[in-house]
């Protein structure tokens, strides 16, 4: 920063709006992916795990030290395999979000009572059916209390990838306001990924609501 | 040469063992800026958590300061604090004091919220047996409160600690060294091997910590307390109240 200049120029970022909505994009896309890989691949873990129990503590021993190697270790780590590409920044955001996602559909689908899938099962519920039927949508707020912790983790760890050169809303924060040393461009950047995590939050949480209204009705009539 | 066979070789080349841009310097680097800023951010943040979970005042400034840490990406943190640097000393915005401030912020929220809710969970019985028996507030605190939560503020310290050595690496950004600086030059330069080593040892480092604090945390539950999983507290003590960590 130089002497004298404005610590925030909001001129800056009205001519800058283009700007701000592309990154804003390139940031939403990044996490979209990787929380739609993330959970695919969660989604079959847990119903493996539904149907084989014991492999569950080393798929949460594995996803647990996946999850406690720094971001911009797990960044570059697989550069040499996978170079400076979209495939290299997924890599890493994808093995961040099963540690979340899978705990919580397990948890979710532990969490129906037995006497609820004894019911299903007496009235003659294939397996499939029950699962579909029964089980998902009773473990839903479960799953979906992962998909926002797992939706608002990825949309941080995105604003790192900018180093990988993935852009994004980092790409503002970084290689316009810290290598250029222009703050505006950060404050900008670190307000817009906040305002995006918040928002996408209450509009997960919105979903869960309307997707499971019984969940709510019974909290208020309790 | 194949790829880990340079990446071997550049963990042995002697080069990379002195100077300025030396393993012992950037870690020496890496390790300093992460222990200042745990220490800083502990000082800051423990006697705001135990005022807050012992008093019961304040619940929200815990509640806001744990959404915060969330929302705020540990990128951010860096980002925001080298222009506060730059306009309270005046130093340009470079090396550690912008790295600093930015690791302390990062540092403090966890620790609050952890320090609280470990307060909190503390039954009601012992405080009641702890003012029966004639203690004064700090010494309910000091006594029976902290010995009992223990295992949560601790895993509050754990996981700044670890998040704090884990986005040590960004201080590069800022001039501020660390193993960081291996990255970002690999990056640069387009040396996989540079940018790979490097991550492998920023990766052991975090491990490491995440290891030896969790070691740590085990071993510090006060005697009194071994055998209270079996329910006589209600809960369990050395289960209780994972905190919901981000990777850093």
């Amino acid at each position: 920063m130089t002497e004298g200049q404005p610590f925030f120029r909001l001129d800056w970022v009205l001519d800058n709006l283009d700007q701000l909505a592309r990154r804003l994009g390139e940031h939403v896309l990044v996490t979209v992916i990787a929380v739609t890989a993330g959970f695919v691949i969660s989604f079959a873990l847990a119903l493996l795990v539904r149907r084989y129990p014991r492999i569950y503590p080393p798929i949460l021993a594995v996803s647990g030290i996946l999850y406690a190697i720094p971001s911009i270790a797990l960044f570059v780590l697989f550069i040499p395999i996978t170079g400076l590409s979209l495939l290299t920044a997924e890599i890493a955001l994808v093995s961040y979000t099963l540690v979340i996602l899978v705990r919580n559909i397990v948890t979710g689908l532990r969490g129906v009572p037995a006497e609820v899938l004894e019911a299903a099962d007496g009235m003659g519920y294939s397996n499939a059916q029950r699962l579909w039927r029964v089980e998902l949508p009773i473990a839903l707020p479960i799953i979906v209390a992962g998909v926002r912790i797992a939706t608002v983790t990825t949309i941080g760890l995105v604003t790192i990838a900018t180093l990988i050169g993935m852009g994004g809303l980092g790409y503002l924060i970084v290689n316009i306001g810290v290598t250029r040393r222009f703050p505006t461009a950060t404050i900008t950047g670190v307000l817009t990924v906040v305002l995006l995590s918040t928002l996408v939050d209450l509009l997960l949480l919105a979903l869960q609501r309307h997707l499971t209204p019984w969940a709510h009705a019974r909290a208020q009539g309790e | 040469m194949d790829f880990l066979g340079q990446v071997w070789a550049w963990y042995t080349d002697p080069a990379n063992w002195s100077g300025r841009n030396g393993i012992p310097l950037h870690l020496w680097e890496h390790l300093s800026l992460s222990v200042a800023s745990l220490l800083a951010g502990l000082a800051i943040a423990l006697p705001i958590g135990l005022y807050i979970g012992h008093t019961g005042r304040g619940a929200r400034v815990a509640v806001a300061l744990s959404n915060i840490g969330r929302a705020v990406p540990s990128l951010g943190w860096l980002g925001i604090a080298y222009p506060i640097s730059t306009g309270l000393f005046h130093r340009g915005g470079i090396g550690f004091l912008p790295a600093f401030i930015g690791l302390v912020a990062l540092a403090i929220p966890p620790v609050v919220t952890n320090t609280y809710a470990g307060l909190r969970e503390v039954d009601a019985d012992l405080r009641e047996a702890g003012r029966g028996m004639g203690m004064r507030e700090l010494e309910l605190l000091a006594r029976v409160e902290v010995p009992v939560a223990l295992p949560v503020i601790l895993a509050g310290i754990r996981v700044s600690a670890v998040a704090v050595v884990a986005t040590a690496p960004l201080a590069a950004l800022v001039g501020g060294g660390t193993l960081g600086a291996y990255i970002l030059q690999g990056l640069a330069l387009s040396d996989e091997v540079r940018v790979f080593a490097a991550a492998v040892l920023v990766a052991l480092l975090a491990i490491l910590t995440e290891i030896s604090l969790g070691w740590l945390q085990r071993r510090v539950v006060s005697r009194g307390l071994v055998g209270a999983g079996d329910g006589s507290l209600g809960y369990d003590l050395l289960t209780a109240a994972e905190p919901e960590s981000a990777p850093a």
